[in-house]
């Protein structure tokens, strides 16, 4: 005997879960089809890395693994992660980072549901934080790159960390668009000139501006399937855009143009995948709106001023801190009790 | 046209209702028994004024109303009373109460009635005459209509008749405005004077279009000056008392605010039918269209004698074997009954076999992912991810600061959550420790006053004898208080008439019927407690009844956090 009501929807996390994991395809096929198959590998390892601490830490925590295993959190995040950072990095990289994120920002936190931080988010933090030089060897789009790695050299690089003879790892790598751009204004460039070297595209670096777009359309596919609601993603691309451009037209020699902060870094990942996560983001209109308005500022803020060459994964840490806060600002009046309440 | 408003969020489950209106309403066959329960509206339960052996006549009354908030029961065929006890009864507890079993004896003989020309009938007298026609809310509430037709202290302006019938599956007011949309509505027009109201909105879901042509032929035949059909959206809960007068007039009525206070009144279709039959012919509430549907051979509407067991209706619209449980309502608010052998009551707007492959026994609950989807969907414009969060960790302080207590209990956002948490359970669940806790707060109040107010009494007997005498009997009159009216928990919401409205409503009557009694012996005392009586220490079976049932509600949420396992623990708002 259980109580009414007797009918749900056929929704389910795991089901919710599958289609970002879904979603997150085209980006990937593109990522692929510009940098080559290094990534497939980055992903696969840190799926099976988030499986297997998974599995290990709902043991610990005496829960039930099968319902949790297969609500497929885990591999969003080792998706997220493996995203964000460089596909040509040793495996162990990936490796630590998804399971500092599993481990520690979700299971200590108290699992799915719990957690303040997103865990990719933190996974990335950890490793730029603790590994900086590896995390800037980008690799470079295919077109630019003088001679390709082969996918067999790949994987020699990231297992054994062994390059072809007599070839430094900078043949084959880059720093982002984002980085050269600040680096180069550092130098005293202008945003002119930076943009037109040739790891610049139309929109923002060359490749990436492709890969953004495949984010874009499984962003689109989520909004569609109604995973995610549009407001998160809108005022977050929209509150960039604003800002960018003020400051664009302000100083245009000293800052690019909007359109290049949406479509560099992890600009589009985080408001279609990122900032959209539920566990970490308020669950009322308003706070909504506000956390995605700060999170796009400090992104900006981060990009132009800070110290690291992309702003979406700490300004998602620092917007997670404030979702308790925002959520209690913004509860809205009751049915009948509006103008009664705050 | 009207400008209709609208209310936040809301759901639609598939409908299923075409299943059930393909035929007109059937009357079902007379049945071997009937048992019949003595407590099937708000208020107090009704005193048996009958004997086991005796016979009784189709219309007589068998129970009589206790108190001012109670209602009639009556013999709803002729025969022999066979018992007069304890049975399991539709609701949701699975507790027994007091029932009547009546062995019918084929003949039908009415007990002598007649009905009055309401126009020539002066407005107490109709109201009496509700009452003791058991007439009480049909939609699901079952609240005395006798209660809901004053308009003394708050001038009215809108009766709103429900008949937006929003739960899936439920057609028996569809059936009844499309078969005797004038006797509805010449039963609205009588309340329209009782309640002196200018106007009656009627609002029908737009997915009854055949209802809605009855209703408005109807208004057009009878030349109803002051009323209108509206068809409103199909959106459920909009058939909540609530959400229609929202949709129809734009007032939000606050939970714990009576709608009357608003000016705006509400009843279902069916209680206005009712109402008719009983004001102009002197027919009590004897039988009620109760739509059966699910998993039969024959979907479809009867007008079902009250107290006919369930098992043997069903029969008749050719009940499949491989049913599981038996819904008493819909599917969204519904009752999983605990016998198939209960009676048929007032309350009883639909019964829904349910096989397992239409009504999967629930998925575990994963931990809530604050999506919010719950929060997009309720109709009261809650925070349902909080309130759950609240009630888990018992943190009860917190869910009334949420506005616990604004819940319908509509189960939209359990309807949603993909984590399939069981939130309604929940809220329930908090509800009633809640009033629990409230009851033992009482009980100790009620304790400490005895004490002061004895040091007072022996204080004052040593000064003044010669007031002894007065003031022993002021003490005895405190000591004894009236009968409790117990919490409308007991009322299967099967429509959406807000529980708490009820309750809000029982407990200003109870506090009128003290004052009347307390007045004489302590007026200046009992008007500062008038509005929490002292009563938890003379427990009636009712109120035991009541504490048994919390007490086996709480065993259930145990079950339920043991189960759904897969739920987490640690606290995230700290
Ligand atoms: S059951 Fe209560 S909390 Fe849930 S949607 Fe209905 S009113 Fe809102
Ligand atoms: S209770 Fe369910 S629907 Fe509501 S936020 Fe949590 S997971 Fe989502």
């Amino acid at each position: 005997m259980w109580s009414s009501p007797f009918i749900t929807t056929p929704t389910s996390v795991s089901q919710i879960m599958l289609r970002v994991l879904i979603a997150l395809i085209p980006g990937i096929a593109l990522y692929v089809w510009y940098f080559g198959a290094a990534i497939l590998v980055s992903l696969a390892l840190a799926s099976i890395t988030a499986l297997v601490t998974e599995a290990v830490m709902l043991k610990l925590r005496n829960r039930p693994i099968k319902p949790f295993l297969s609500d497929n959190s885990a591999l969003i995040t080792a998706w997220l992660l493996a995203l964000s950072i460089p596909a040509l990095a040793p495996w162990w990289l990936v490796v630590v980072g998804t399971a500092f994120g599993i481990v520690v920002a979700k299971h200590l936190y108290g699992g799915l549901g719990n957690n303040l931080f997103n865990p990719a988010m933190i996974g990335y933090a950890v490793l730029i934080i603790s590994f900086p030089g590896h995390m800037t060897h980008w690799i470079s789009p295919q077109e630019l790159a003088s001679t390709g790695l082969s996918f067999a050299e790949q994987l020699n690089y990231i297992f054994n960390g062994v390059l072809p003879a007599a070839s430094a790892l900078d043949a084959y790598t880059m720093a982002t668009p984002l980085d050269t751009l600040k680096t180069q204004l550092h130098l005293g460039l202008s945003v002119e000139a930076i943009r037109d070297m040739p790891i610049f595209g139309y929109l923002g670096g060359k490749g990436g501006e492709i890969v953004a777009i495949g984010f874009a359309i499984g962003g689109i596919y989520l909004l569609l399937t109604r995973v995610i609601n549009w407001v998160i993603p809108s005022v977050y691309l929209g509150t960039l855009f604003a800002i960018a451009a003020i400051f664009h037209l302000a100083d245009p020699t000293h800052y690019v143009a909007p359109l290049f902060h949406l479509f560099s870094g992890a600009a589009i990942l985080g408001a279609f995948f990122i900032y959209t996560d539920p566990i970490g983001s308020p669950t009322t209109r308003k706070g909504q709106i506000i956390y995605a308005a700060g999170a796009a500022l400090l992104t900006f803020l981060i990009r132009a001023f800070g110290g690291f060459p992309d702003g979406v994964a700490f300004a998602a840490l620092l917007m997670n801190i404030c979702v308790p806060l925002i959520d209690a600002y913004t509860t809205p009046a009751v049915f009948g009790k509006k103008g009664a309440r705050k | 046209m009207r400008p209709l408003f609208k209310f936040h969020g809301g759901v639609h489950p598939p409908t299923h209702k075409v299943e059930s209106t393909r035929t007109p309403i059937a009357r079902a066959a007379l049945p071997s028994k009937l048992v019949i329960p003595l407590h099937q509206h708000v208020g107090n339960r009704a005193v048996p004024t009958v004997q086991v052996g005796e016979r009784v006549l189709k219309g007589q009354i068998i129970g009589r109303p206790e108190g001012r908030l109670s209602s009639a029961v009556h013999a709803s065929t002729s025969g022999t009373v066979s018992a007069i006890d304890m049975q399991v009864v539709a609701h949701f507890s699975g507790l027994p109460d007091l029932c009547v079993t009546l062995i019918p004896d084929g003949k039908d003989e009415w007990f002598p009635h007649s009905g009055v020309d309401y126009k020539q009938t002066a407005h107490s007298e109709l109201r009496q005459r509700l009452r003791d026609a058991g007439i009480v809310g049909l939609g699901g509430a079952v609240f005395p209509s006798d209660m809901k037709s004053y308009s003394h202290k708050h001038k009215i302006k809108t009766l709103v008749l429900n008949g937006a019938e929003c739960e899936p599956y439920i057609t028996c007011d569809d059936l009844l405005m499309r078969e005797r949309a004038r006797d509805i509505l010449r039963g609205a027009e009588v309340l329209r004077e009782l309640l002196y109201a200018e106007e009656v909105l009627i609002g029908i879901e737009d997915n009854k279009p055949e209802a809605i042509a009855a209703m408005r032929q109807a208004v057009l035949d009878d030349g109803h000056g002051h009323m209108e059909v509206i068809a409103v959206p199909t959106l459920y809960p909009g058939g909540g008392a609530k959400q229609l007068i929202r949709v129809l007039t734009g007032i939000e009525v606050a939970a714990g605010v009576r709608s009357t206070e608003m000016g705006v009144q509400c009843f279902n279709v069916a209680t206005a039918y009712c109402a008719w039959r009983a004001i102009t012919f002197g027919e009590p509430l004897l039988a009620r269209i109760v739509t059966v549907t699910g998993n039969v051979e024959r979907a479809q509407n009867f007008e079902v004698l009250l107290g006919t067991p369930v098992e043997e209706l069903v029969a008749q619209a050719g009940a499949k074997p491989d049913t599981y449980k038996h819904i008493m309502g819909g599917p969204m608010m519904g009752v999983d009954l605990p016998s198939a052998s209960v009676g048929v009551t007032k309350a009883t707007n639909c019964i829904i076999e349910a096989a397992q492959s239409a009504f999967p026994p629930p998925e575990p609950a994963m931990p809530c992912i604050r999506c919010a989807r719950c929060a997009d969907v309720c109709p009261a414009e809650l925070q349902p991810q909080d309130l759950y969060w609240f009630a888990k960790s018992k943190d009860f302080g917190k869910t009334q600061e949420f506005s616990l207590f604004d819940c319908i209990e509509c189960g939209a956002c359990a309807y949603v959550c993909p984590s399939h948490i069981p939130l309604v359970q929940y809220y329930r669940f908090a509800k009633s420790e809640i009033w629990q806790r409230e009851k033992e707060q009482q009980a100790a109040e009620l304790a400490r006053e005895r004490h002061d107010f004895r040091q007072q009494r022996i204080e004052r007997e040593k000064q003044e004898k010669a007031e002894r005498l007065a003031q022993k009997e002021r003490a005895a009159l405190a000591a004894k208080p009236p009968a409790p009216a117990p919490l409308p928990v007991a009322a299967p919401a099967a429509d959406l008439d807000n529980t708490l409205q009820m309750r809000v409503d029982a407990d200003i009557a109870r506090s009128n019927m003290q004052m009347r009694i307390d007045a004489a012996a302590a007026r200046a005392k009992e008007q500062a407690t008038a509005e929490q009586p002292k009563n938890t220490d003379a427990l009636t079976p009712q109120q035991q009844a009541e504490i048994a049932e919390i007490e086996a509600r709480r065993a259930k949420f145990h079950e339920i956090a043991s189960h759904s396992g897969a739920d987490d623990e640690s606290p995230k708002h700290s």
